[in-house]
């Protein structure tokens, strides 16, 4: 791997000039205590070992590289692979993470632990990583999301999770943030705060891309098996980023092309979107430096998308470091382009994807068409649409 | 020395506490904020602690997050509280203190702040979000414009931090009481007084000690182990129900 993109970040939790800590001297003790876990555990045989354990028979891993040979051929493309995460126990890549931070935070001696959700998947990920490691877990969610993902916040009440309702700001993921790094500054000392993404202060940022980085890793594997190659391209939905960084970093390496898809909402003209590449600027915001979404004074601005899981203001530093150097690219499907190919995927392959993930597969369908027969194109499904089913439905006009 | 250093020696001649209220610039009219400056400095407030509004207060409580909502409803900015501040230098010399979120700041662009800030009026800095880890360019270029860097403490603090801490404040250090945001409950814990014993122990510089504090007797209380009492939750309250603050301010007064 090149230099400069293996040892990052830095001690201080940079990449280049992006990430760091931006958090009230209140939680610093903690996320020193974190780091320090964090590296003991990630090098410590018994936990690694029952985390396999755990990713193997409660997740479900590996997750399947599956041909999508209905959609490639429709196209006349690309050969498509879809990275199975929606198979994962619970429906998305999230659990990945919030398992190994449950065991972590079991680990550190704490007994409860909280979350932030959008989409509510991290929410059910972290009340399920919860109940299997015998933690209380209270959860923070928008109240717009709360209406949005129904299904979710059921979901969670069942695996015994408190679900907190915020109903301050635009009632969506970043408040729901701020609600629980207020929680997190208030009750540290029992506490520990299972971020969702690869966002916020060090060490979040690369402890999430490490956790989710096991999905780039089966899928090299995969690939060289299926194809005897290296894919030429690969494909996800970037919220925070972390399936996005998950799937790319074990090829980091390699001479390929990748592609995050942002939230294009109704189009960045309008301003009601989430693409924060393409429509943000620097800025310091929920623990690090990054690309964000704001206004000439420096106050964050609402953000748009149809899916609850992109739907925020800001985006993991490593991504912006990655895009700087030209090795990711950044792109953005609209609210429109991802409902079609919403139905798209549901009709041609019989898999109705994540809305997230359907932002990944709107560009997909775009690349794809485009590129040769003999190109290889992995797009990563994130999530299971099951969640979004009502949403969709809604929009549709349709009375369920 | 700066007017903050100054009025901390001042008081401690006399052996006087500092009380350092806090008010939110434009809660509800930058008007009302002029004349709240003037009351709170007849009420024997010694230093003004001034909110900047900003759309995710993220170490604030109920209470103050409700008046940055209020502000940013009312068209407040960083640039617009710099001119507030310019226009409230044609009054009073009293020390007044900005308390942003760092956003802002950056986007302002960290220097240009300070050389603005400083030429309104502004003797001090406190951005609950930053640590002096992040704050090279707010400390360097505070420190060639004669600003002076609060920076924050609190109960969770480790000796090593408390080093770091104490070293970048200047002005005084701003310990915060609770394991919390703004407008928590206040314990006076041994956790509190230990950290406040080693703070002493490390610096000389002046502690003043705020969140939670919301009565003539906590601020009492606090007074006995620190220089300076800070107030703002409880004000903030008051200003937000649209009562006088007059009669709470002298009672703190009296009380430190
Ligand atoms: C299915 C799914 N995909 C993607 C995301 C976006 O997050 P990230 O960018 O961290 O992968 C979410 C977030 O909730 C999600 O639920």
């Amino acid at each position: 791997m090149k230099k400069e993109l293996e040892n990052l970040p830095d001690k201080k939790g940079h990449f280049g000039q992006y990430g760091g800590r931006f958090v009230p001297e209140t939680l610093m003790p903690a996320l020193i205590e974190l780091e320090k876990a964090y590296k003991k555990y990630r090098e410590d045989k018994e936990f690694l070992t029952k985390l396999a354990l755990l990713q193997k028979d409660y997740i479900g891993r590996p997750t399947p590289l599956y041909h999508a040979q209905q959609l490639s051929e429709q196209l006349g493309g690309a050969k498509i692979y879809l990275k199975r995460e929606d198979l994962c126990h619970t429906g998305a890549h999230k659990i990945n993470n919030a398992l190994a931070q449950a065991l972590l935070a079991k680990k550190m001696g704490k007994r409860r632990i909280i979350a932030e959700t959008g989409a509510g998947q991290h929410g059910v990920a972290t009340a399920t990583g919860a109940a299997l490691a015998g933690l209380e877990c209270e959860i923070y969610m928008g109240s717009e999301d709360i209406r949005r993902q129904a299904l979710n916040v059921f979901r969670m009440r069942l695996l015994g999770a408190k679900v907190t309702e915020v109903n301050i700001g635009s009632r969506t993921l970043k408040d729901a943030i701020n609600e629980a790094l207020r929680d997190w500054t208030t009750n540290v000392q029992n506490t520990h705060y299972v971020l969702g993404t690869a966002f916020g202060p060090h060490p979040y940022p690369a402890m999430v891309r490490d956790f989710q980085s096991v999905i780039g890793k089966e899928a090299r594997q995969q690939i060289l098996k299926k194809e005897g190659k290296l894919p030429d391209c690969l494909i996800a939905c970037v919220g925070g980023g972390s399936n996005s960084i998950g799937l790319f970093y074990a090829f980091l390496k390699d001479k390929i092309k990748m592609i995050g898809v942002e939230a294009g909402g109704h189009g960045i003209a309008s301003g009601e979107h989430a693409a924060r590449f393409a429509g943000g600027s620097l800025g310091v915001f929920q623990g690090c430096k990054s690309y964000l979404l704001q206004n000439d004074d420096g106050n964050v601005l609402g953000t748009h998308s149809v899916s609850a899981g992109l739907d925020y203001a800001s985006v993991g530093p490593e991504h912006c470091y990655l895009r700087d150097m030209k090795k990711i690219e950044y792109t953005y499907a609209t609210d429109d382009e991802a409902l079609k190919a919403f139905e798209l995927l549901s009709r041609t392959e019989g898999i109705i994807p994540a809305l997230e993930s359907a932002h990944a597969i709107a560009e997909g369908v775009k690349r794809a068409s485009v590129m040769n027969k003999k190109s290889v194109l992995i797009i990563n499904l994130s999530g299971r649409g099951d969640k979004d089913v009502q949403e969709v439905a809604r929009i549709k006009g349709i009375n369920l | 020395m700066s007017r903050i250093a100054q009025t901390f020696k001042e008081l401690k001649k006399t052996g006087k506490k500092a009380l350092i209220p806090y008010i939110m610039s434009g809660d509800p009219s930058l008007k009302a904020t002029k004349k709240f400056i003037t009351d709170l400095e007849r009420a024997g407030a010694d230093i003004i602690e001034l909110g900047v509004p900003f759309s995710d207060p993220l170490a604030d409580g109920p209470t103050i997050q409700g008046a940055h909502e209020r502000a940013l409803q009312n068209g407040i900015t960083l640039k617009k509280v710099l001119h507030l501040v310019k226009e409230i230098r044609k009054t009073t010399q009293i020390p007044l203190i900005l308390m942003t979120y760092y956003n802002p700041v950056f986007k302002f662009g960290v220097d240009a702040f300070v050389r603005k800030a400083v030429e309104s009026g502004v003797d001090g800095v406190i951005v609950p979000d930053l640590i002096p880890d992040e704050a090279d360019e707010l400390i360097d270029s505070a420190r060639r414009h004669n600003l002076d860097t609060i920076f924050l403490l609190a109960p969770t603090s480790t000796p090593d931090r408390i080093k770091k801490v104490a070293r970048a404040s200047t002005g005084f250090i701003y310990y915060v009481s609770i394991t919390g945001i703004t407008g928590g409950k206040l314990s006076v814990s041994r956790p509190m007084k230990e950290t406040l014993r080693l703070i002493k122990k490390r610096s000389k510089k002046p502690v003043a000690v705020g969140f939670g504090i919301s009565k003539p007797d906590e601020a009492a209380t606090i007074a006995g182990l620190a220089d300076g009492v800070v107030v703002g939750s409880a004000i903030v309250k008051l200003i937000s129900q649209g009562k006088s603050i007059d009669k709470f301010v002298k009672s703190l007064r009296k009380a430190i």
